[in-house]
Formats: structure tokens, sequence, C-alpha cells
């Protein structure tokens, strides 16, 4: 335990990201015991109240309880940054390791489909993808949908990692020694990896969930559903800014923003554990 | 040979406007029928929208692309009228043609993009080094720790921030839009000054929120570039210390920061759309979100080609100025 | 009898670890005549590079000069402020760096890296003037003019090296420091390179100090030799006597070492391992792993003594 703690005070980014991300769990959880999530429906209770006892973060235009919808819409939230990161960096692995460990034909046309699509702004594509489907997204469809361009980052970058990592002498061993190619990549090469595709998850993660505030605020994303980008497509729409209900874009803003800080800084902490030249000089 | 390079990097701009051009053309369809389409039949037979031409529309549409004309055919006429930058008119704003909108709001948006962006990576960098550099001033040190923190939150969220701040509690700034509305735009000073105005605070947020992602980076990149041999072999020459940080460490440090400039160039626009969209600024983001909320869907495929070739276009220039400031990549290779 | 060009008395260098402090140079003193030609010798981590750096002020924290002076002719470097050390480095003192490799800035063409410590040093030339200078002194390593034009990565590693060495002589130094020159070339080169090297210093007139670890090499460039081991140095003397007539154990041992063309057998290596610099022995530091230590080898330093031509640092001698 005192080790952990120790560590911790090495690598303050570490402990900072956890905090805050631990927090707003906290906050969720606690929460959820407190407070009735119905009340994140429309019409539950009085409209465009600023914040007071009885609805501590205040309600909006159509009668949200908006800390109700703070603690359903944050999981949300996180939710479709969770599976859209996992799945990116999931596919983004897999063809990374293919990409880099077979080289070839298979590595010119892997990493060309990577670059090309990496020059193309995500969020456009996703809109034209979102707008092509039918019907509104639910909550998991959208997550499949930013999921669909998430793959594309970290299929480069951990590309380049094994691609540094392959000319190592023990993967020379183990291929001389008679390993098969899968078996190097899942005995020898992936545990090298840990690390950075720790590091490069919390990225995709913090990315999908960029991206999927970025289509609900533009009106894209699942319209009933009292999720965090949501709250402000609404805030928008009713101009909130200028009618002076602060109360309404607060709430949100600032779990956003301790969601991405949070984020950041664990992946800080853990470009530290993955890259020890990084070590705090200076 | 540097033409070679030149072409080679050109062939790939024409093949992401094609990939583009081919997106808008095949998503829409992914669900079996072209949405486009359908929702036109439908107004059509409905009798007309409110805003009316729908039949014009119609007909075109079906001109371009055909009832029974097989999937490849339609594709070709397509990619003609791409190629003639011709992308029907707008749904929602009839009789205005898509391109036209889409001239009016591209200054807007190019010039508070381009110049942020500049500025930000400008600013950033330069900043970076100079945190990284033993010698500067002590006081710089605080510097650090705001910009981290304001780097990870997303261009617009710092957009409402600031719009509480300095446009609502303290009325200094306006609140939105590109100009003050009743304005005329011409070319006079009042005017020039009034778009500023309105255009400090969509490139504040901007702003202050790259600025710190371009110094960490540049700090990084220069404390690499630092414990350099050639570094060392610097100061032993008895440099002075301004040409040894900058002739030696930044103009080093600088090439894998331009590197990350053209791959961040991508995110840099899509945070950009939503501080438009939040700010009500008449660029393309606007357009775009407009279009999203009237279901125009030429508008919408408009935009998104618009902005896909312009960011290949430079992604290209950049491609092409890279070898200039490193000399070690020659333009003979890929 | 002439004075030394440079003197370095009592010097000592430490790095700061969280682990301990690292003494990486321990109290050295030699001094150096006008001209002479000074080798420096010891294994990786002898302290040697180090000691080179150090002259010139080049340690960075967390290093730092603990004791210590250098005279470079009877002007102590130590009181020197910034921009006086500054000014002194190649022109007073110039280090023709190791690993050529990356010496050289990577994207500035070979000419600038080599004017630009003219403007520097206060000297305003004209273009032409300086661009014949350039000329001169890249003809002086036996590179052709046109090297001026080009970047590092044109260049082989031997033309790399000459190219730094054209930069080391440019302001006429009275001293330069040779840190291994040419650890990263084949033997071919190596030759080239030291040919060159020697020419460019009689022509100068100036004194060189050689730091490496190939004795093959001190035994064909230098006059005089030091050992260095542990950060001390434990031996000094004319080239020819420390190849025939080592008198420190470690010397003899090191010597005994080298392979023959002559003769076949077993190679001689030297038992144990060289200390941490972290954790150094009491007393001298080779006596765990010398022969013929005795008790006071294990307690007390010996100094460098002055002994029959020679300098030597054992109790035994």
């Amino acid at each position: 335990m005192r080790g952990i703690l120790r560590y911790f005070r090495r690598n303050p980014s570490l402990m900072l990201g956890i905090a805050l991300l631990a927090s707003l769990a906290l906050f969720v959880v606690i929460g959820g015991m407190m407070v009735d999530i119905e009340d994140a429906r429309p019409l539950s209770a009085p409209t465009l109240r600023a914040p007071s006892w009885d609805y501590p973060f205040g309600t909006d235009r159509q009668g949200r309880d908006l800390l109700a919808v703070m603690i359903a819409g944050t999981p949300l939230t996180l939710r479709i940054g969770f599976i859209a990161g996992f799945l990116g960096v999931g596919i983004g692995t897999v063809l990374a390791f293919i990409a880099a460990y077979y080289r070839g034909a298979l590595d010119t046309v892997i990493r060309g489909v990577a670059d090309i699509g990496l020059t193309v702004p995500g969020l456009l594509v996703l809109i034209i993808i979102a707008v092509s489907l039918k019907g509104t997204l639910t909550v998991n469809q959208m997550a499949i949908v930013v999921a669909s361009l998430a793959w594309l980052y970290p299929t480069r970058t951990i590309r380049a990692q094994v691609l540094s990592l392959r000319e190592r002498g023990y993967v020379e061993v183990a291929r001389l020694s008679g390993m098969s190619g899968p078996a190097i990549i899942f005995f020898e090469l992936m545990p090298n990896l840990l690390p950075y595709l720790a590091a490069t998850l919390v990225n995709a993660v913090s990315a999908a969930i960029l991206a999927s505030i970025g289509l609900e605020v533009l009106g894209l994303g699942p319209i009933d559903a009292p999720t965090l980008g949501m709250t402000l497509y609404w805030v928008n729409f009713n101009a909130a800014m200028i009618n002076g209900w602060w109360w309404w874009w607060a709430a949100p803003t600032v779990i956003i923003v301790t969601v991405f800080l949070g984020l950041f800084f664990l992946t800080v902490g853990l470009d530290e554990i993955a890259n020890p030249r990084l070590r705090r000089s200076a | 040979m540097q033409a070679a390079y030149v072409a080679r990097r050109f062939g790939v701009f024409l093949l992401i406007v094609w990939l583009a051009a081919s997106l808008n053309f095949f998503l829409p369809r992914l669900s079996g029928q072209d949405p486009v389409r359908t929702k036109l039949l439908q107004q059509a037979a409905l009798g007309g929208y409110v805003q009316g031409g729908i039949d014009e529309m119609t007909r075109e549409y079906e001109r371009q692309f055909g009832l029974d004309k097989p999937l490849w055919r339609q594709y070709l006429t397509y990619l003609d009228g791409v190629a003639h930058l011709d992308f029907n008119y707008s749904i929602a704003n009839y009789p205005r043609r898509v391109s036209e909108l889409i001239a009016d709001a591209l200054p807007w948006t190019l010039g508070l993009l381009g110049t942020t962006t500049l500025l930000s990576f400008a600013i950033g960098s330069f900043l970076g080094a100079l945190l990284a550099w033993p010698g500067a001033p002590r006081w710089m040190r605080w510097l650090m720790p705001p910009l981290w923190a304001l780097h990870a939150i997303p261009f617009f969220l710092l957009g409402l921030i600031l719009t509480y701040l300095l446009a609502f509690q303290i009325p200094l700034l306006p609140i939105f839009g590109g100009y003050s509305a009743g304005a005329v735009p011409t070319f006079s000073w009042r005017f020039i000054t009034d778009v500023l105005q309105h255009a400090l605070l969509p490139a504040l947020s901007i702003i202050l929120v790259a600025t710190g992602g371009w110094a960490l980076g540049m700090r990084g990149m220069m404390v690499t570039t630092m414990g350099e041999d050639y570094v060392t072999f610097a100061e032993a020459k008895g440099l002075k210390a301004p040409t040894v940080f900058l002739r030696y460490c930044l103009r080093n440090a600088i090439l894998p920061q331009v590197t990350a400039l053209a791959l961040a160039l991508g995110q840099i626009l899509s945070g950009a759309v939503l501080v438009e969209v939040i700010f009500g600024y008449p660029g393309i983001g606007t357009l775009l979100f407009q279009a999203i909320r009237e279901n125009d869907h030429f508008v919408i495929q408009g935009v998104v080609f618009t902005v896909i070739v312009a960011l290949g276009f430079t992604t290209f220039v950049l491609d092409v100025i890279y070898p200039w400031l490193d000399p070690r990549i020659s333009y003979r290779r890929t | 009898m002439t004075r030394p060009v440079l003197r370095v008395e009592g010097l000592s260098v430490a790095f700061d670890h969280p682990l301990g402090k690292v003494q990486a140079v321990d109290d050295v003193s030699f001094a150096l005549m006008p001209g002479e030609r000074f080798g420096l010798a010891g294994e990786s981590g002898s302290g040697k590079s180090t000691l080179a750096l150090s002259i010139l002020r080049l340690i960075k924290p967390p290093g730092h000069i603990e004791a210590g002076s250098v005279w470079l002719d009877d002007a102590r470097i130590a009181h020197l402020d910034d921009n006086g050390i500054r000014q002194l480095r190649l022109a007073g003192i110039a280090l023709v760096p190791q690993g050529s490799m990356n010496s050289l800035n990577p994207v500035l063409r070979i000419g600038g890296q080599i004017a630009d410590a003219f403007a520097d040093h206060g000297l305003r030339l004209g273009y032409r003037q300086e661009q014949r200078r350039i000329a001169a002194l890249l003809d002086a390593v036996g590179l052709p003019a046109s090297v001026a034009r080009m970047y590092p990565h044109e260049l082989s590693g031997g033309m790399k090296q000459r190219a730094c060495i054209a930069v080391a002589i440019s302001l006429r130094p009275k001293v330069i420091i040779a840190d291994e020159p040419t650890s990263a070339l084949d033997v071919v080169v190596q030759r080239q390179v030291m040919a060159t090297l020697a020419r460019v210093q009689q022509e100068l007139g100036a004194a060189v100090i050689l730091v490496g670890h190939d004795m093959g090499l001190m035994a064909q460039f230098v006059d005089r030799l030091g050992i260095m081991y542990a950060g001390r140095l434990v031996e000094v003397a004319p080239i020819a006597d420390i190849i025939a007539r080592p008198r420190h154990p470690y010397t003899r041992a090191l010597i005994a070492a080298l392979p023959s063309l002559e003769q076949r057998g077993v190679l001689a290596g030297i038992p144990g391992l060289a200390p941490s610099l972290r954790e150094l022995p009491s007393g001298c530091a080779f006596h765990p792993r010398c022969a013929l230590a005795t008790d006071r080898c294990r307690t007390k330093r010996p100094a460098l003594r002055d002994i029959a031509g020679a300098q030597i640092a054992c109790h035994l001698a």
C-alpha cells in the first residue's frame, strides 16, 4: 500500500487523473442512490428553475431535473466513449500487429488506409454517416458509428511501436527457435506493449467522447437520451446563454471538463510509465 | 526529381478528393436506398414545401442520377458534377445553389481558422521552446499548469465559459454572430472593427486551448533536442546562448511539430466547426449545422466535400514544404 | 623551461544522483606543454570524457565541478564569467567531439556551422572573406571546398569527423581536446583522421589532449600518456615508457592485455570489474583487483608522485 502511495508522489499526473475520474464515478453512484433517475425525463419538474435546495442543479426548459440529467447522462456519455474507444483500440491493435509483423502488401494497404483516413476530419465523416442512417441513433448505435473511425489513430501509433519492437533481439530469438507468428505476437510483443496500449486506450476513449459530444451538440445524437452532449444541444437550441439560464450549461460544462481533464492526466501518467525517458526531468 | 515528388503528393491529394466524393455518394445509399431522392420525391408528391422549387430540384436530381440508370452510371454522372463544383441547389434555401452558400461562408471560416491556427502554433511553439530552456525567466514556469489544464478541454466549451464571462457578466464583447445584426458587409473601417470584435471570442477560445497543446509538444521536443550531441558541440564552439537556442535547438525541434500540425488539422477543424455553432459565427460550421437541422442533404454533402478537399490540399502544401525545412528528407523518397 | 600552456590542479567532478553521489573525476592534476601531444586513456566510465568536458566547463547539472582549478597560460578559467568562458571555448581551447555521427547540426550546412562561430566570437568578416576562410579550413583537413555547401547527412563518417576538426581549428586555439575522435570509424579512416589531426596540430603549434581507450592509437600518436582509473589519474609517463616499462599495476595489466601479432596464447584480462563510481573502494581504487595489494593500499589513497620522469599513484612504486 505504501508502495502505491509512494509511486503516486512520483507520478502526480496519474494520481490526479484517477482522482478526478473517481470523484466523477462517486458522484454518479451516490447521486444515483439519492436521486430518482426518472426525473431526467422532460416534465418531471417545474421549468427553468435556478439552483435551489429542491433542485441543486436547477431545471431546464422541458422540465428536466438537471441533477438527475447529469447523474443519468454522465454514464451514458462515458459508455459511448468506452465502447467506441475499446472497439477502436481492439480493431486497431489487430490491424497494427498484422501490418507491422507481416509487412508486405498487407502493411501497405493498412497503412495507406489509416494515413488517408487520418487526413480527413473525423467529425465530418461521422456527420455524413449519422445523417445517412435512417432515423435517430440510440446510444449504442452512436458508439458503433464513432468506433468506425476510432481505429485509425491507434492503428498507426501501435504499428509504429510494434515496428520498433520487432527488430529487437528477443523477437529474432523467438523466430529462430520456431515460434509461430501469432505466438510471437501474443507472448513476446504484446506484454511489452501493454503500458503503451493502455495509454493509447485512454487516448482513444477521450477522443471518442469528444467525437460523440460533437455529434450530439450538432443535433445528431440520440435525441431522447439525457447525455451531456444532448444537454448542450438543448442549451444552444434554446439560447440559454442569452436568456441568462446559466445553470443549464454550467452543469454539463463542469462535468465534461472534469472528464477530459481526468482522462488527460491519466494519459500523461500512463505515458510516464510507458516511456521512462519522459520521467520528470527539469 | 523534385517534380516527381510533388506529382506523387498531388496524386495523393487527388485520391483524397475522389474518396471524399465517393463517400458522399455511397454513404447515403448505405441503407439500401437514397434518402435524398426519397425525400425529394416525397415532397414533390405532397405538392412542395413552403419554399417551393421542389419540382425543379427533383427534376435536376433525376437528370443527374436517373430513376433507372444503373448505379455506376449514376456514380459517373455524379463525379462529373463534382468536378464542375456543381452540388445542386440547396433544399432549404432554394433557389440558391450550394456552391454559392459555401462560397459565402468559406472566407469567414478560413479567416478565423487560418489566423487562429497560425497564431496558436507560432506562439505555442515558441512558448514551449522557452519553457524547456534553462535560461528562460523563472516566472514562465507558472504558465505551465494553466496551459495544461486548458488544452485538454474542447474549444467550444471554453467558448461557452468565455462567453459567459466576457460577453454576459461583463458585456465587453458581443455574444454571437459574425457582425452586428443589420450591419451591411462593406469594406469600411467600421465594419471591419465590428467583425474583429465579433471574431475575438471565437478566436480566443481556439487560441487559448490550442496554444497549450503546441507549447507542451514543443517543450517535449526541445528537451529531447537539447540532449543531442550537436547541441553540446555547439556550446563547445563558444556560441552565444540565443544562437544555440534558435539555430541548434528550436530549428530542429520544430520539425516534428510541423508534422504534428499536418496531422492535427482535421481535429482543429472539427473543433472549429463546433465553435462556430456555439457562437453563430457565419462560417461553414454554422452552415453545416443549419443544414443538419433542415435536413438539407445537398448542403451537408457539399460542405463535407469542400472541407475534406481543403484539408487535403493543405496537407499537400505542408508535405511539399517539409523537405525544404528538413534537408534529410530528400525529394526522391516517398 | 617553458611554462605549461594548460594546467589542471586537483580537479574533481561529481554527479548528484538520488541513490548517492557519483564521483566521476577525483582530484586530477596534470600539466600540458605547448605543442605537446598528451593522451588520456582508460576504460569506459573511467572519467576521461567528463574530465575533458569539465576543462571547458561544459558539465551540466546534475554534474558539477566540486573542486580544483584549470589554468590556461596563467589565466585561471574558474574566475571567468559565463561570457568569458564562452569566448575561451574554440578560441583558446577547442573540442573535437566524439561520435561525429551526431555532433553536427543536421539542418545546417557545414559552411554555416563553421561560420556561426566566427560571428559569435566577434569576428566580422565580409562574405567573400568568410568563404575563403572556410575553404582554407576545409583544405587544411583534406576536404574539398564543395563540402561547405553540403549537409552533414551527405558526408561519410570520416568526412564528418574531419569537418569537426576544421571547426575546432578555425580560431587557432592553443589547446585541442580530441574526445575519442575515431571511435566510430574503421581503421583506414581512423588513420586518415589521425594524420589530419597531427598535421593541423603541428601547423598551429597547438597542444592536443587525445582522450580514448585504444592503446594502439595512443602509441602512434601521443608524446605522453595519462592512465585513468575510477576517476583518478594513476600513471603519467612518456609513451615509450608506458609501453615498455609500465609501473602502475593497472597499467601493467593493461599493457599485458594487449594482443600481440607475434605471440600466440591465452589472452590476459584483468580480473574483477571496474568499481561503481558511487561506491569507490577505500584507499587505492584498484586494490580489489591488484595482486600486489597490501594493507596500506586498502586504507590509504596513494598520491600522484614524481618518480624518475613519470608520475605514479601507487604505494609500491
